[in-house]
């Protein structure tokens, strides 16, 4: 039963993953991103990252993503262009994605760690809820919170201060 | 479900990733590129998370959240600035660094 | 028993510190001393002669063994076989060189206070003057190789700063060069002799070289030859000896008291000095030191001959002063030594003199030193011609006068020593008969005859003015700083100029009473100290001997004398008749035998060439190949490299993923 739901979330990630990458519209990546995201909460309801996945729905696809939609609408997209001028890139890229990919499941899977062997231990209940990670953001990991905090008010002041409009002069002695 | 498997994944949504992010030129494509691989970490994390019986990962993914949605917001602003100022939308056409 | 030698160290001492202190003083008030500067340097310098008198005495007071006292105030190096002390020497030669020197000094400081009171440089020639005389001292007081050498390159650096006193002449200054290049070249030759001998005897004292050398060196031992001649090259270079001797005659482009100064009574004789200084190891080396004697000959005779045809007054005097350190030469190296340094002395006397009276004449003319514009100026100028003369019969060994009894001294001596040394009495003779004729030359031309315009003017009252020009080229000048003043002082109406004439004209005349043979022999017994345990200096040639020297040499005088006043004055006109029958002779000889030509074609062009060589070939070719081939290599590799700045974001994005993949890959080939 978990096999199949990890399967079907599986499916709806990479086959989101390769929309995003391969589709020439980039509204059409934009929701292709949408379904990614979706399904990898799935799969962290898998892992029992129940407050994780709560917040990769509202946050993620909820707001990101909306930011996302708001933009390519407001831009708009154009047809790449087929000719590459970056010499040996098209070949390139696949090839070191897949030596990347290749090397990750070896060190994955050749790996002597222990845990990664089996389901994994039981888990407490209560683990991944809301409270425990509460607990630890506000406890131990407070500094990198305040910190996170920090960040997206930066994050925000520069994002206003890059798209303003350039303000016109008021002509003197008006 | 075997623990090796979500790695697995996370490994090939991340070289997904990284090869959209090389072969694509439209800035905004690219960005979600570099959301495909943030997310794969943090799928990767909690795997960890979960093997482990330690929320440290799910606090760790979190905060990459946030890194990811400002990392966002500045990209996307930048892209809206690029948009006013009739640039276009190609990354390619941004060869200031050229030296 | 020790003896207190604290005075005679104490004078010593001072001897040096009082023109120092003068030319620091002179110098750091430059700005406000005005016509002070003058008397302040005049005042330093009677300090130190003062000071040399001192210390004349106190060597008097100690018993004869211990007069030759060491003095030392510092330790330049005292490490496992290098001990350089600043050290002096006070013995009676350093003594006698010192109130030579210091007493010269004094009378043409106070020249100078008068003769150069126009000049708008007036502080900086005393500075310049004061700092010479104590570099000069430095050197006659040294008591080791190492101070020497300080005190010889100072006294070459302040005769390039006044030779280029009017620094605004080009050809003051080019006269500059060439008198430092070649004093270099004699420091050089100054300073391997030096070393040599360190490296043999392992010491720079004086006293201890002496007295190690007999032991370790057998006679004309090639090291100790190769030291001297090295040695000699450094006197010669400095007292003008052929074949460095070409400086000496432009160095007249320096204002009359500079020439009067250091290139008559003191800085040419620093070789003499050196020679005789050394005079333990010449005495061991008797090659080295024919060497020596027979270029002095050589130079005697040549200056001689050169000067019985140029016309600028002033060279006329240098090349007699270049003749007569010839004969000062050959006479420390035959072992003469009271009587070359007892020539040093009096040539000191009547050679400044005569420089003073022509820097007096020379004003009267407005500046211009030919020779063949001047005549008259016995009515004009009584005082400078009466002193002339006086000069000039000093100069030409004139029966009774102080250079009539050094000079023959000199030629009895090698006479007497026989062999072959009667080449250098011969020569000698034959030289004092042309020095004669010169000195008189000079002598009547000037002072007898019709008067010249100046000499009319002057009668009438006032000093000739013309254009300030140079004297040689004949160029517009100005009198700012940098050119002559432009008053010009005569003795007749400036005292000081009198004062000095007359004090060395006085001397000129008598000094020769210090060194009568048979008679009196103050100089000898007082040098005595210094050349104890030369054989030679004991050996003395009879009075008899003595009294036939002086018989030939008063005869010859006379006949130099009296052949020049035929020509010059009873048959005027002749001489541009001889001239033009030994056209060629007369050329050679007023061309200075050819020798900078010579030297120019020698030494000059080679080394130009040379440079040529080496400025486009090794320098073009090697040096700026390499560098520019280095730079050539790394902008190469530059632009290599920049072939990676695309300025493509994804391609940079591209490198680093595949960076990243080669790590990983690294890291799991690693690990397994």
């Amino acid at each position: 039963m978990e096999a199949l739901a990890f399967f079907v979330g599986a499916i709806g990630a990479l086959g989101g993953a390769i929309a995003v990458i391969a589709l020439r519209n980039p509204f059409y990546s934009v929701l292709a991103l949408v379904v990614h995201l979706v399904s990898l909460a799935a799969l962290f309801l898998l892992l029992n990252a129940e407050f994780l996945a709560a917040a990769q729905i509202v946050v993620y696809a909820g707001a990101v993503m909306v930011l996302y939609v708001f933009v390519s609408a407001y831009v708009g997209g154009s047809e790449e262009p087929i000719w590459e001028p970056i010499p040996g890139q098209r070949f390139l890229a696949p090839l070191l994605a897949g030596a990347l990919f290749v090397e990750i499941s070896i060190a994955v899977l050749g790996t002597a760690l222990t845990t990664l062997e089996g389901d994994g231990p039981d888990v407490r209940l209560g683990f991944g809820s809301p409270a425990s990670i509460g607990e630890l953001l506000l406890e131990r990991y407070l500094i990198a919170f305040e910190a996170a905090s920090l960040l997206l008010l930066v994050a925000a002041v520069g994002a206003v201060v890059l798209a303003a409009r350039k303000r016109r002069e008021a002509p003197h002695g008006a | 479900m075997a623990l090796e498997w979500y790695l697995v994944l996370s490994g090939l949504l991340f070289a997904v990733g990284a090869a959209g992010l090389l072969i694509r030129r439209n800035p905004l494509v690219i960005l979600l590129c570099l959301e495909l691989m943030l997310n794969a970490g943090n799928l990767a994390l909690l795997a960890f998370a979960r093997s482990h019986g330690n929320e440290e990962g799910h606090v760790f993914a979190l905060i990459v959240m946030v890194v990811a949605a400002c990392e966002v917001v500045v990209g996307l602003g930048l892209i809206v600035a690029m948009y006013r100022r009739r640039l276009p939308l190609n990354v390619d056409e941004m060869r200031g660094l050229k030296g | 028993m020790t003896v207190d030698t604290s005075s005679a160290e104490t004078f010593g001492w001072l001897i040096l510190a009082f023109p120092l202190a003068g030319a620091i003083a002179i110098a750091l008030g430059f700005r406000f001393w005005g016509k002070a500067a003058g008397w302040i340097g005049t005042g330093a310098i009677a300090l130190a002669f003062a000071s040399a008198i001192g210390a004349f005495f106190a060597i008097q007071d100690l018993p004869s063994e211990s007069r030759q006292v060491t003095s030392s105030l510092y330790d330049y190096a005292s490490a496992v076989g290098l001990d350089i002390k600043l050290g002096i020497l006070v013995d009676p030669l350093a003594v006698i060189m010192a109130l030579v020197v210091t007493g010269v000094s004094m009378l043409i400081h106070l020249y100078s206070v008068a003769y150069m009171d126009s000049d708008r440089g007036y502080v900086r020639f005393f500075a310049l003057l004061n700092f010479f005389v104590f570099s000069m001292l430095v050197l006659v007081m040294a008591g080791n190789l190492v101070l020497l050498i300080i005190g010889w390159a100072f006294v070459g650096y302040a005769s390039y700063a006044l030779i280029s006193f009017w620094y605004r002449r080009n050809t003051a200054t080019a006269a500059g060069m060439k008198a430092f290049v070649i004093n270099v070249i004699g420091d050089i030759g100054l300073m391997l002799a030096a070393f040599l001998l360190f490296g043999e005897l392992g010491t720079f004292d004086y006293l201890a070289l002496f007295e190690e050398a007999p032991g370790h060196f057998d006679v004309n031992d090639g090291a100790l030859v190769a030291a001297l001649l090295l040695l000699l090259v450094g006197a010669f270079a400095k007292s003008a000896q052929v074949p460095l001797h070409t400086w000496l005659a432009d160095a007249m482009e320096g204002p009359t008291p500079v020439s009067a100064l250091i290139h008559a009574a003191t800085m040419v004789t620093a070789g003499v000095y050196l020679i005789a200084r050394t005079h333990p190891l010449f005495e061991l080396a008797p090659t080295a030191a024919d060497v020596a004697a027979f270029i002095g000959l050589l130079t005697l005779i040549m200056a001689a001959t050169i000067a019985l045809v140029v016309t600028d007054l002033k060279r006329i005097i240098a090349y007699s002063t270049m003749s007569q350190i010839g004969y000062m030469v050959v006479a420390v190296s035959i072992g003469a030594y009271t009587a070359g340094i007892f020539h040093l002395m009096t040539h000191a006397f009547f050679k400044a003199l005569l420089f003073m009276a022509a820097g007096s004449i020379i004003a009267a003319m407005a500046n211009r030193q030919n020779i063949d514009l001047m005549s008259g100026f016995r009515k004009a100028m009584p005082f400078t011609s009466a002193l002339l003369i006086i000069g000039a019969l000093a100069l030409a060994g004139f029966p009774g006068t102080s250079g009539f009894f050094s000079k023959d001294e000199i030629l009895v001596y090698a006479a007497d020593r026989g062999g072959m040394y009667w080449i250098f009495a011969i020569g000698g003779y034959a030289a004092a008969f042309l020095t004669a004729f010169y000195s008189f030359r000079i002598g009547f031309r000037v002072v007898w005859g019709e008067p010249c315009e100046e000499a009319r003017e002057l009668e009438r009252g006032h000093m000739a003015h013309g254009e300030p020009e140079n004297p040689v080229t004949g160029e517009k000048e100005d009198t700012d700083v940098g050119f002559p003043g432009p008053e010009h002082h005569i003795a007749e109406r400036a005292w000081p100029m009198r004062a000095a004439m007359g004090i060395l004209g006085f001397l000129a005349l008598f000094a020769g009473l210090l060194q009568i043979p048979g008679v009196t022999a103050a100089v000898e017994h007082f040098l005595e100290p210094t050349f104890e345990g030369s054989a030679l200096f004991e050996h003395h040639p009879s009075t008899g001997s003595a009294y036939l020297g002086m018989l030939v040499g008063g005869i010859l005088a006379l006949a130099g004398i009296a052949l020049a006043f035929q020509v010059y004055v009873r048959r005027r006109g002749v001489t541009a008749g001889l001239v033009e029958r030994y056209r060629g002779l007369h050329g050679f000889l007023f061309n200075r035998w050819y020798f900078d030509e010579l030297l120019d074609a020698l030494v000059y062009r080679p080394t130009i060439a040379a440079g040529r060589v080496a400025s486009n070939v090794l320098e073009r070719v090697f040096v700026q190949g390499i560098v520019n081939g280095t730079t050539g290599i790394v902008r190469g590799v530059g632009v290599l490299v920049r072939g990676a700045q695309s300025g493509f974001v994804r391609a940079y994005a591209l490198l680093v993923v595949g960076g990243f993949a080669v790590l990983a890959l690294y890291f799991l080939v690693v690990s397994s």
